[in-house]
């Protein structure tokens, strides 16, 4: 049974290029999902263990068949290990963006890469004092050495502490010591992991998933924060700006190059080497009225953050950018690219280039990508773009009317800024219960979910009960695809909210950046925590992943929930074939680190689960906790 | 009528069939609810290795009226109950000539499998085996009554189950 558009995505540009696709006979995710379907049980359920080569082994879910793999590992010890494993897979992912993003920074320190500058030199500066670096008398790039140095050392310590876990408040420092899951060291807890995974190595559930939780809270406190800082850095701590998203934001008389992906590294010198005078004539030349760059997934939540640049899509979105026939270039760095753009690039003139030195695809052209001439390499990614412009066949174009403004740029700083430099404004409006609570709503797209229709339900019923939503990642694309992102879309949300917008002239909705940028939403929580004087767990907050669908996901909600964040999951994650491990997430781990999963596919749902737990924790406060 | 059809070169061993069975016939009728579900729901179809053909085969019995199986075997090593129409097999009478597989829809690709490897020691009997399982269970393969298609051949990823006139 074929899915309809409206099945498929609510975004009315999506649904346009559905049907193109249809029309073109072009495969995309949803129908390679239906043609998966039904999907195997014993994965969706994280029985299956493939960790030695005596199995493959499974458990029988309903008991009648084996109950045992061949060493003797029970459901709860498979799902545990599997679940383990995908966290240290997340978390790699992000401290390992997080170690290339320090390396630049150490070769710019260097004047090894003369296309990267310090453009926060005041970060750069209340960093150093907090990794106890001496800056007086130093030259900035002096500083910065010794800085990049430090932060390095996190990725390889033995014995922590991870300098950035020093942000939480103290309270929550101290349970992680207590459980003995204060992370060591960034990549010494992913090894660990592996090694705990080893046939014959770490067989209780409880303590493989405490492991879990410190592989996390390396990743969030470490990896991820660590990538924040230094990109911020080197390319600017984001400030409210505005811009456009969704795929209207492609151009039918410019050359489009779509940067997609998640480091900022090259698609920064991608945005610079757009406005070259000398490309920009060769555009003029080829006929194109200019040089368009525009993001998808994380590489685009970053250059929108700091430089304003149009975003096409999310996730999802990735092959429907490509199927408007309008895309000279799809450049790709790493993670959440889907090896489909090889052989779909080649039914449109669209080049497919692979930049990372980690990362390649199927029918690429190789642009790999080093610090020492960054500049050099995108201005000739540009320059191939522009090249393929006389190639774009215009009876293939068709590129959707819909475009959405929408305001972005808050991190921490900037909200703290919005503020009047403190958090107290906000944390009186949550006192008054003009704002209820805070929702921090992230995550991907997932074809389980028609596209977006999690995310943006789920946002708009906590705004309209005074929920304050931060936003990163697929979510942050979601939302302003459905206007969300707007000081405007205040009219949605309930009048204690909508009042605090408009004196602020703020959305109801907070853009924080990429899904590294998880870690502004952390500090942001210990500013608050600290200046109520309790820990992250007693604040009227919740979290929610609606379209969930990747491994850094799962490590978010390790990290999310043991910094004290009650989560609510859109799609299963694959834990039920055991109930150990199932009763220990949604239940157990609330009396140990103050907070646990829940999951709920229906975003309304989803919504009140959330609004219930702010309910309790406002009453646990002491402030009005009647709706 | 249409049945199903096993064919055993193409089955992967990954036993979706019986998961998707046990779901199929629980209350729920939901993977992730029916988890919990008690009594816990039964399977009426079991993937079983055989060695000697190195296959693994899905078996299910659909206990046929008049079952033709029942009417071809030389020893009467299979019987059916007159009231229950239960099919049932007495391994201690059978001698593996398998007249039984040549009439049995879903056995017949097994049947032609054996000829084309000329590998006649593996036994029916342990096919068998399986179907007295179902009848000690007690339960039997309904071609799942209220779906387009048997949740085993919907499950199965490699097309080894076939829902086909018989």
């Amino acid at each position: 049974m074929r899915q309809k558009e409206y099945e498929k995505s609510i975004d009315p540009a999506s649904q346009i290029m559905l049907r193109k696709a249809e029309e073109e006979n072009i495969e995309t995710a949803w129908d390679r999902y239906e043609k998966q379907l039904p999907q195997c049980s014993f994965g969706q359920l994280g029985v299956c263990c493939r960790n030695c080569n005596m199995g493959p082994c499974r458990i029988d879910p309903f008991g009648e068949g084996t109950e045992k793999g061949i060493c003797g590992a029970t459901a709860d010890i498979i799902v545990a290990r599997n679940l383990l494993r995908t966290i240290a897979a997340g978390a790699a992912a992000h401290s390992d963006h997080a170690r290339d993003a320090v390396l630049t920074f150490k070769k710019m320190s260097e004047g090894g890469a003369g296309s990267y500058r310090i453009k926060d030199e005041a970060k750069l500066l209340s960093l150093a004092s907090e990794y106890g670096i001496p800056a007086e008398g130093k030259s900035r790039e002096e500083v910065a050495a010794k800085l990049a140095d430090a932060m390095l050392m996190e990725f390889g310590k033995q014995n922590g502490p991870i300098l950035c876990t020093r942000r939480a408040p103290g309270s929550r420092l101290r349970l992680w010591t207590e459980l003995g899951i204060e992370p060591r060291g960034i990549d010494r807890e992913i090894v660990e992991c592996m090694h705990r995974t080893h046939m014959g190595v770490d067989n209780n559930a409880t303590h493989i998933l405490l492991q879990g939780l410190r592989t996390g809270l390396s990743d969030g406190w470490g990896g991820s924060m660590i990538a924040t800082d230094v990109q911020d850095i080197l390319f600017g701590t984001p400030q409210p700006k505005k811009s456009t998203v969704n795929l209207g934001v492609l151009s039918r008389d410019k050359v489009n190059v779509i940067v997609h992906g998640h480091e900022p590294i090259l698609s920064e010198m991608i945005v610079e080497a757009a406005e070259d005078p000398e490309l920009l004539k060769l555009a003029r030349d080829k006929g194109a009225a200019g040089i368009n760059v525009a993001g998808i997934c994380c590489t685009g939540n970053e250059t929108l953050m700091r430089h304003g640049t149009p975003i096409a899509g999310t996730f999802l979105q990735q092959e429907l950018a490509v199927i408007t026939g309008a895309v000279e270039a799809m450049v790709v760095d790493v993670q959440c690219v889907m090896p489909s753009l090889g052989e779909l690039t080649g039914c449109y003139h669209t080049k497919f280039m692979s930049t990372s030195p980690k990362a390649d695809f199927p029918n690429t052209v190789r642009m790999e990508f080093h610090e020492e001439r960054a500049y050099e390499t995108a201005k000739e990614i540009i320059r191939a773009a522009v090249e393929n412009f006389p190639n774009r066949n215009k009876k293939k174009v068709n590129i959707p009317e819909e475009k959405q403004e929408c305001m972005v740029g808050f991190s921490a700083e900037a909200i703290l800024n919005a503020l009047g430099g403190s958090p107290d404004p906000l944390i009186e409006a949550i006192k008054s219960g003009a704002v209820w609570g805070i929702g921090a709503v992230v995550g991907c797209n997932n074809v389980k979910i028609t596209h977006n229709y999690g995310h943006v339900n789920l946002v708009k019923e906590l705004i309209k009960n005074n929920v304050l939503v931060v936003t990163t990642g697929c979510n942050a694309i979601a939302c302003a695809e459905a206007g969300l992102l707007v000081p405007e879309a205040s009219e949605l949300a309930g009048d204690g909210l909508k009042a605090v917008c408009k004196a602020l002239g703020i959305p109801p909705v907070l853009h924080m950046g990429s899904c590294v940028d998880i870690s502004r939403i952390l500090v942001l929580s210990s500013v608050i925590a600290n200046r109520l004087g309790v820990d992250i767990s007693d604040l009227p907050a919740a979290g929610a992943a609606p379209e969930w669908m990747s491994e850094k996901a799962v490590s978010i909600g390790a990290y999310v929930v043991s910094s004290g964040v009650y989560t609510v999951l859109g799609t299963v994650p694959p834990v039920l074939g055991s109930q150990a491990v199932t009763a220990l997430l949604t239940r157990d781990l609330n009396s140990v680190i103050g907070a646990s999963f829940a999951v709920e596919p229906d975003p309304f749902k989803a919504a009140d689960l959330m609004l219930e737990h702010i309910d309790g924790k406002r009453r646990a406060l002491g402030l009005s906790s009647g709706r | 009528m249409k049945d199903v059809m096993i064919r055993p070169e193409l089955c992967m061993g990954c036993r979706s069939c019986e998961v998707a069975c046990a779901v199929a016939h629980s209350e729920s009728k939901s993977l992730f609810l029916a988890l919990g579900e008690k009594p816990a729901p039964k399977k009426r179809i079991y993937v079983e290795c055989s060695p000697d053909l190195e296959v693994s085969i899905p078996i299910t019995c659909y206990h046929c009226e008049n079952a033709p199986c029942v009417s071809v075997c030389p020893t009467k090593a299979l019987s059916q109950d007159e009231i229950t129409g239960v099919v049932s097999h007495n391994p201690d009478s059978c001698v593996d000539c398998w007249k039984c597989s040549m009439v049995c829809t879903r056995f017949f690709p097994l049947y032609q499998l054996i000829l084309g490897t000329g590998c006649w020691t593996s036994s029916m009997a342990c096919n068998y085996g399986i179907i007295s399982r179902q009848i000690e269970a007690g339960v039997k393969c309904d071609l799942c009554q209220d779906r387009e298609l048997p949740a085993c051949v919907e499950a199965c990823p490699t097309h080894a189950l076939l829902f086909i006139q018989r």
